[in-house]
């Protein structure tokens, strides 16, 4: 979603610079010989995290629809998606 | 030239959960307010952790001992990246190299049909378009309440080869599911749904052709129809010269045909990665045997035993190991003393149609009245019925109606030869050799006699028409 992200004029520069400081870390991240290493598919050392099947009151619809852009009749609204050509 | 039909399952089942697949949100029912079921996590808000079904992984668990799986020792989530209104997080948590289970097999119509894979998924919202075929829609609209339901997905190689075929693996796929207790599977509420694909080929051939996926489907029966429209299709399609488009296709219940969709078209590549939220399962042997031990008796062994314990025909094995219920009911009327095939017969007959279902007691009660000649078999089908909805016994019914069959022959005689003084002309008829004749007169004698014993009073009629 930071795709999404509005920049307001002004701001370009800005973050222009953060998001190269990232591009140039990759960079250097790419250095590293990783030939030797097997793939990590995860960091932390835990495993079978479950919760048991247990329903939990969420947000009311109000709030579930408080952050969102556009909404009616208890929808998300959004730009027209066409699924049949 | 003939062609062949290649065609391959991919069947996504909602497991009987209370709650979502990552987080507490309530598995809601079809006609919940929009957005009423939804919270931080499935809402895909910022800073939150979601964290895994047990039921959900036990379900897919249990579905992959069924379906003869490997459980490989080591399963993780990975995040499927697109970006689609109906996907709050811009990912969708799926599996990809590491899935919970492969290389099962379901048994369809005495043959096996490879099973690849069955892993654990969430589904996505829902969309709603505004606007309609003639007025192009500026808005659709978006409910969460479906974003993070749990889902598997069973998919099958392309093992299918007719319409019949995909249609009794779904509703084979459905009783299994049914059985263990994984899912409900209801079709029409959307807890399966079948996406078939299909490719034709020369007979003879052993390469696969290009292949076209279905969505849309919402029964077994527009499954059948949506293959068979679609096979018709592609024959017209490559008949002409042309070629089949790999496409997904979607199938119009109301207008008989598929379309293509342009639904979700992305890039191929969804950027899998493992899902940093959630820690990886290691599913262990103890826990599988745990659920294993806990599995019952699978439709297939069922109706074997059904054929070489209880000596059904196997026709009738079929339909009554496909439904857990009636299974148990024919097992457990059997065990309270009646003759196995006329319990067989009643289930079939009169139990599965009406939906309505005796205890084994009462069952069992009204199948020894019946074979006993004490009753008919339409009083029996009276009896039944009112069983069912008082809850008492058919024996007892059967006193209190005073319902008793004729057996008597001196009485039964009666009753014939007064049918017969009543329809001359039946009688004449038989008697010069037009053997339907008869048909008249056991109406004629059913209706002045309901309670007469058919067996004994058409062979008295029979003899006294020479
Ligand atoms: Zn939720």
């Amino acid at each position: 979603m930071l795709a999404r992200l509005g920049l307001e004029p002004g701001d370009e520069e800005f973050y222009a610079e953060q998001l190269s400081g990232i591009l140039a870390h990759i960079d250097r991240l790419q250095e590293l010989d990783t030939d030797a290493i097997p793939p990590t598919a995860q960091v932390v050392e835990v495993a079978n995290t479950l919760r048991e099947d247990v329903p939990r009151p969420g947000l009311d619809q109000a709030d579930a629809l408080a952050n969102a852009p556009s909404a009616v009749d208890g929808f998300f609204r959004v730009p027209a998606i066409q699924e049949e050509t | 030239m003939d062609w062949e039909v290649v065609i391959g399952m991919e069947v996504h089942v909602q497991p009987t959960t209370r709650s979502k697949m990552f987080c507490g949100c309530a598995v809601g029912r079809l006609g919940d307010p929009p957005n009423s079921n939804v919270c931080e996590i499935c809402l895909g808000m910022p800073g939150v952790l979601p964290v895994i079904n047990k039921a959900a992984v036990e379900a897919c668990l249990k579905t992959a001992l069924a379906l003869g799986c490997e459980i490989p020792r080591h399963t993780k989530f990975d995040r499927k990246n697109y970006m689609y209104p109906d996907l709050p997080k811009g990912y969708q948590v799926s599996q990809y190299d590491l899935p919970m289970s492969i290389n099962g097999f379901l048994e369809v119509d005495g043959r096996r049909v490879r099973i690849r894979r069955v892993h654990l998924e969430e589904d996505t919202g829902k969309l709603i378009h505004a606007g309609d075929k003639l007025h192009k829609a500026l808005e659709s609209f978006v409910d969460l309440n479906r974003a993070g339901v749990p889902l598997m997905e069973i998919v099958s190689e392309p093992d299918l080869r007719s319409a019949d075929e995909a249609r009794d693996y779904a509703v084979a796929l459905r009783t299994l599911l049914r059985t263990i207790g994984a899912s409900e599977a209801e079709m029409e509420k959307g807890q399966l749904r079948a996406e078939p694909n299909i490719s034709l080929r020369r007979v003879g051939s052993v390469e696969l052709g290009v292949k076209t996926e279905l969505k849309n489907i919402n029964s077994f029966r527009a499954l059948h129809r949506a293959i068979l429209y679609e096979m018709s299709r592609q024959t017209e399609v490559l008949e002409s010269g042309g070629t089949v488009v790999q496409e997904t296709r979607g199938w119009s219940e109301a207008e008989g045909r598929t379309f293509a969709q342009r639904s979700k078209e992305f890039a191929e590549d969804y950027r899998y990665l493992p899902d940093p939220d959630l820690p990886p399962l290691e599913i262990d042997a103890a826990w599988i045997e745990e659920l294993r031990r806990a599995l019952p008796e699978l439709p297939g062994a069922r109706r074997g035993r059904l054929v070489s314990q209880h000596g059904l025909p196997a026709a009738d094995a079929v339909l009554i190991a496909a439904d857990r219920e009636l299974a148990d009911l024919f097992e457990a009327s059997v065990a309270a003393g009646a003759e196995s095939k006329p319990v067989a017969n009643w289930i079939i007959g009169e139990v599965a149609p009406s939906g309505k279902i005796p205890t084994p007691e009462h069952l069992a009660d009204l199948v020894k009245l019946v074979t006993a000649g004490s009753i008919t078999r339409d009083q029996g089908r009276e009896v039944l019925m009112e069983s069912v909805e008082t809850g008492r016994l058919p024996s007892d019914i059967v006193r209190e109606h005073g319902f008793v069959q004729m057996s008597d022959e001196s009485a039964l005689q009666v009753e014939v030869e007064a049918v017969m003084a009543a329809n001359p002309r039946a009688v004449e008829d038989y008697r010069a050799g037009k053997k339907q004749a008869l048909g008249a007169l056991m109406a004629d004698l059913k209706k002045r006699a309901p309670q007469a014993n058919p067996r004994i009073a058409s062979d008295l009629l029979l003899r006294l028409l020479g």
